[in-house]
């Protein structure tokens, strides 16, 4: 890719976060510091509270850090850009518009000429296997093929950078082995930067380079996991499962005290 | 997978059995269809043959049977029964209040829709305007007539005036109403996009709140049928109003009852139109369709 001579790396220095609840505030985010680089596939895991959403969405510029700043090859993260694009756990599809209207809303925003934006589109609608289904609207599509339609519609768009906020948690377990298998298909040949928020530790391990253990109370990164292990990579291996058992002991660590 | 299982079964040709099946759904939907045509159009003989039994057995002469009012109904339409200054008038008075009636509806979602848009994203102008509108909401359009008619004199503008008082609050409630129950979510998918500014209200805060648009609308358009009366009794020589205005002076019941079906008749047809065009516009919107 171009980008081997530039690489987009993201950084995250120093940030946190304080939301107002009542006339108390609570700290959602303790200072996070990260450091990804161009086309990298990063899984942040963690129990629920521990701030990885608000994380994913101070990337993608969707909420302010309280201090501290994510940067994109050093420049500050000011909102939300065409270079991220968040993939939503309830897709957030726009309703009114066709599957090929979806993927082309991007290109369109660009104001492009009309023949360059009918070619991204028929590019992205086939990459995700849905040019039978290009006029449907997303009430008539499956869980999955909705998720499918979201996450061509951030690639049509040039995204370098793809958040992924719990895109699978909602599919059933065939559907979700599916879009696992074309993700990373995706992700080999576009070479897109990819942060994949999820609650499983066989999923972050099948999936990603890094796994980034998240605890909550206030949420930071607690151990910072490199999965070296080829792909396809098969889940009954006992590298896997010894991955997964390492991953899983330092996610119940910060849960067993707090029981206590 | 299981989606790879759908996509090679309907993108299969459909064979013989499949067209057997889509023609028997096809008997079935027709069946449907008169079904609802057969009870739709049965209550109202019910109602008929019910005044007429009625009328007979009271033998009141305050109140015309149907068929007196079939009559009435013949003439205003026609002429050459009566014929006295309502024979063969319909089509003027009907013209008359098609007018007045979509002159004020059409000017209240002029002003109500892009005002609502406005009030729903802008908390400035939700802030500003939302007492005053709670406020001046609650007023019957009815105790709005003397002050029309001294704003407006005596004529259309009057009921042009009132007819748009009554359309405009459903209108713009229902589109601030749209606008703010919009999944936020569609909006930081949009700028994520690119899209901001004057493109986020054509592109995502129109057509997501749509649907509650055309609600409006629909409630709209009713009571500007039922605000014609009101507004054509403002001392205006036709429509429909008038005719049953005029009725209920020379107590020609028939003709006030003849007026009537015509402005339930009116409001029929043209709230059929708007159901068209809604379900046109929203057939995307799979809880819409009706």
């Amino acid at each position: 890719m171009s980008n081997a001579l530039h690489p987009e790396t993201l950084t995250v220095r120093g940030v946190t976060k304080r939301f107002a609840v009542g006339d108390d505030e609570v700290e959602a985010l303790a200072p996070v510091d990260l450091t990804i680089p161009q086309g990298e596939f990063v899984c942040l895991i963690g129990a629920s509270g521990c701030g990885k959403s608000t994380l994913l969405r101070i990337i993608a510029g969707f909420e302010e850090p309280s201090t501290g700043e994510a940067l994109i090859d050093g420049k500050t993260i000011t909102g939300p850009g065409s270079d991220r694009g968040m993939v939503f756990q309830d897709y957030a599809l726009f309703p009114w518009m066709t599957v090929r209207e979806n993927i082309s809303f991007g290109p369109r925003q660009r104001q492009l000429l009309r023949g360059e934006i009918e070619k991204i589109t028929d590019e992205f609608v086939r990459m995700v296997g849905l040019t039978p289904f290009a006029d449907r609207y997303p009430s008539q599509l499956s869980g999955g093929m909705k998720q499918r339609v979201a996450i061509a519609r951030v690639l049509a768009n040039n995204a370098n950078i793809l958040l992924m906020d719990e895109p699978f948690g909602a599919l059933d377990a065939l559907t979700r082995e599916q879009l696992q298998h074309e993700l990373l298909q995706i992700w080999t040949r576009t070479g897109v930067t990819t942060i994949f928020v999820t609650h499983s530790v066989e999923e972050a391990v099948l999936l990603a380079d890094r796994v980034l253990v998240m605890s909550a109370g206030p949420g930071r990164i607690d151990s910072d996991f490199r999965i070296e292990l080829t792909r396809p990579r098969d889940v009954s291996s006992p590298e896997f499962n010894a991955l997964r058992r390492a991953i899983a002991r330092r996610l119940t660590s910060h849960i067993a005290p707090s029981k206590a | 997978m299981n989606d790879h299982a759908t996509v090679t079964a309907e993108g299969a040709q459909p064979s013989a059995p499949v067209a057997a099946i889509t023609s028997r759904r096809r008997n079935r939907q027709r069946l449907e269809t008169l079904r609802a045509i057969v009870l739709g159009a049965g209550f109202p003989i019910l109602l008929i043959l019910i005044w007429d039994r009625a009328v007979a057995m009271t033998g009141t002469r305050l109140i015309p049977s149907p068929y007196q009012v079939a009559v009435m109904m013949y003439d205003f339409s026609f002429g050459g029964i009566y014929d006295d200054a309502f024979s063969g008038t319909i089509l003027i008075h009907v013209w008359k209040s098609v007018q007045r009636v979509y002159g004020g509806f059409f000017l209240a979602a002029l002003v109500g829709i892009p005002l609502g848009l406005l009030i729903g994203r802008i908390k400035l102008l939700r802030q500003l305007l939302d007492p005053t509108i709670s406020l001046l909401r609650p007023i019957p359009v009815t105790a709005w007539l003397p002050l029309s008619m001294i704003f407006f004199g005596l004529g259309p503008n009057a009921a042009i005036f009132l007819v748009f008082l009554g359309a405009f609050y459903p209108i713009l409630l229902n589109t601030i109403f749209g606008v703010r129950s919009i999944d936020p979510r569609l909006f930081e998918a949009a700028s994520m996009l690119g899209c901001a500014g004057t493109r986020m209200f054509r592109q995502i805060v129109l057509p997501a709140s749509l649907p509650a648009i055309f609600n409006g609308l629909r409630v709209a358009h009713g009571f500007a049928w039922i605000l014609i009366v009101v507004g054509e009794m403002t001392g205006v020589p036709t429509g429909l109003g008038s005719v049953v205005m005029d009725g209920r002076t020379l107590s020609r019941t028939d003709l006030v009852i003849t007026g009537m079906i015509v402005i339930g008749a009116c409001g029929f047809v043209t709230d059929r139109i708007i159901v068209a065009i809604s379900n046109r516009l929203l057939s995307w919107s799979p809880q819409h369709l009706e």
